[in-house]
């Protein structure tokens, strides 16, 4: 108490301020300590705990690990099962960028220019994006059934008995079958996303346009379209990785059949770890899944960012 | 001229009725099946009207455990959407109020968080489950699903947080009050609607998720709502209208909330996409 009196009213404000700045560092700590402890023991130390795993032989309940070295990535790197199964996530990811950014564009822009008149389209549009995967994939299971289900019912029905086939079963259009349901899932919330950043373009901008002689086309691939580029990029950024780690649905409806034709890194994954519990393989393979997911993001982040420098510079 | 904006009318009009017949066929099939009887299904065409429509499905459904799934799914969402609201806000005002080295860097680290699949971490944390003595009980959901919530929770907020002008706090600061208190008496109250948002997005993901309740839980009185989906499905493969039922019961609590916060729910669910 003495020696404040002796303070002079600089000194006052050094300790002052001293108070505060630890008083905002041990804020900080205290307030990012419960978001880091969740993420270091839930998603930090699997990673390095899977990675540490696909060193070992292991069948998840012996008390003892058979340390292999990289014997499970040798394995894996002529394991065609696999490489398949990479293949089948680019096929999905291709096959999703194709299909559901275009045609989410389209419905966007259809309900942006038809205004209130097709709210109810809407209402009924965005219904799937209600369903859990799960229900998705048991519901689709039952419209492919080839004998009760609706596909093949409605082709008989039209005179199209050619085109009926055995949708899920048959390992040649087993993958596209399942995609074709992905992209219903899938298409609704991309539209909805490009509706939103739709509506933030000014209506003055049209009329402009419009006015300097556009025509409805030109308005659209050369003033719209560049306006909707931050929005497409990160569509297209949510669509690459979330295919890269799909499983619930293609688990639900094949659980990866017939004979891998449906194969996915996820699905082999958890088939290795917790079907024939070869736990460290199942490890090789779900760290292998983590890389195929960083390298391609690091891929395709770095250029997008350069861009995006350059357009903002 | 004019002919041709009201063909292109049509085309539109067509291609949005193309979708819509797209998008509600598969709901059509599922309501129209539910209440028929599974022999009805076999004789009949598929696209009839049920002769006489049932509710033995639906009863069969409630009668087989659904409102025990239901509180399952309820208790396990919400103690996690409450968890991840509190830790996600903490650590949003740190990010976007607190100004320190690692500010950016920890941000960096949190984001990165995005885009790590589910399935690498699977096999660590069912180890862990078991080894704790939490496996097969609705405890061992909670901390995979706040920690794998966090990072698009936490994006969310900052972002929201960073909007709310620095004279509110600097006003306060000068009134002597610190850190703590413009977090609860400043930022906090004015992030209400960002922190409604993040609530729902969570809550809608949540609510479905599969992976972690499959690999985590095994007993029927743990199963959340898409586990018992999923088990029903195995015990009764044949019995289609049964099946169509408990995927309609399952999808109610959803389809209610969609009809009366229709505006909110949508933003919600979006909110995950929102970026830059």
């Amino acid at each position: 108490m003495a020696a404040t009196l002796h303070d002079s009213s600089e000194a006052r404000v050094v300790t002052h301020r001293r108070r505060r700045f630890n008083e905002y560092a041990v804020t900080a700590v205290l307030f990012l300590l419960p978001a880091f402890a969740f993420l270091g023991v839930f998603v930090l130390w699997p990673i390095i705990d899977s990675f540490r795993l696909s060193f070992y032989k292991w069948n998840g309940v012996d008390p003892d690990l058979t340390f292999l070295g990289v014997d499970n990535w040798v394995r894996l790197a002529k394991d065609g099962v696999f490489w398949r199964a990479v293949r089948n996530n680019f096929i999905i990811v291709f096959l999703s960028l194709l299909v559901q950014l275009p045609i989410g564009l389209a419905l966007a822009v259809l309900l942006d220019s038809g205004g209130r008149k097709f709210s109810f389209f809407k209402v009924i549009y965005f219904l799937p994006l209600l369903l859990s995967t799960v229900a998705i994939g048991i519901l689709f299971k039952y419209i492919y059934d080839p004998y009760f289900g609706i596909i093949n019912a409605t082709l008989e029905r039209i005179g199209l008995d050619a085109l009926t086939q055995e949708w899920l079963s048959n390992p040649k259009i087993a993958l596209y079958s399942v995609i074709a349901v992905i992209c219903w899932q899938y298409i609704p919330f991309y539209m909805v996303l490009f509706l939103a950043s739709l509506s933030g373009i000014p209506a003055e901008l049209r009329e402009a346009a419009y006015i300097d002689g556009a025509t409805e086309n030109k308005y659209f691939w050369s003033i719209v379209l560049p306006l909707l580029r931050g929005s497409i990029i990160t569509a297209a950024t949510l669509s690459l990785i979330g295919s890269l780690k799909y499983f619930d649905l293609i688990w639900v409806m094949t659980e990866g059949g017939p004979v891998n034709a449906t194969e996915l890194m996820a699905t082999y994954m958890y088939k290795k770890a917790f079907s024939s519990f070869e736990m460290g393989y199942g490890a090789t393979v779900a760290s292998a899944l983590f890389i195929v997911v960083l390298v391609t993001a690091l891929t395709v982040y770095f250029p997008l960012q350069r861009q995006e420098e350059d357009i903002a510079g | 001229m004019k002919t041709k904006t009201s063909a292109k009318t049509i085309v539109i009009l067509l291609l949005a009725l193309l979708w819509l017949l797209v998008a509600f066929v598969p709901f059509w099939f599922m309501v129209l099946t539910s209440f028929k009887q599974s022999m009805e299904l076999m004789t009949r065409p598929v696209w009839a009207f049920p002769d006489n429509p049932i509710l033995t499905n639906f009863m069969n459904v409630i009668n087989n455990r659904f409102f025990r799934f239901l509180t399952n799914s309820s208790i396990v969402v919400s103690v996690s959407i409450f968890l991840v609201v509190i830790i996600s806000s903490m650590a949003a005002y740190v990010f976007a109020r607190i100004r320190f080295r690692l500010n950016q860097p920890l941000f960096a680290l949190i984001i990165a968080g995005l885009i790590v699949p589910i399935h690498v971490t699977l096999i660590p944390i069912y180890l862990l489950t078991t080894r704790v003595g939490i496996y097969d009980s609705l405890y061992a959901l909670i901390g995979p699903y706040v920690a794998f919530s966090l990072p698009v929770s936490i994006f969310i907020l900052t972002q929201f947080m960073r909007q709310i002008p620095y004279e509110l706090e600097d006003a306060a600061r000068i009134d002597g009050c610190g850190p703590m208190g413009s977090f609860f008496r400043i930022v906090l109250p004015l992030s209400r609607s960002g922190l409604v948002t993040i609530a729902i997005f969570n809550a809608v993901s949540l609510w479905n998720e599969f992976v972690f309740a499959f690999v985590l839980t095994s007993s029927p009185s743990t199963r959340t709502l898409p586990l018992a989906i999923w088990d029903f499905q195995g015990q009764y493969a044949s019995d289609i209208p049964q099946i169509m039922a408990v995927l309609l019961l399952s999808a109610l609590p959803l389809i209610i909330a969609y009809v009366i916060f229709q505006e909110q729910l949508v933003k919600g669910i979006m909110a995950g996409a929102i970026k830059g």
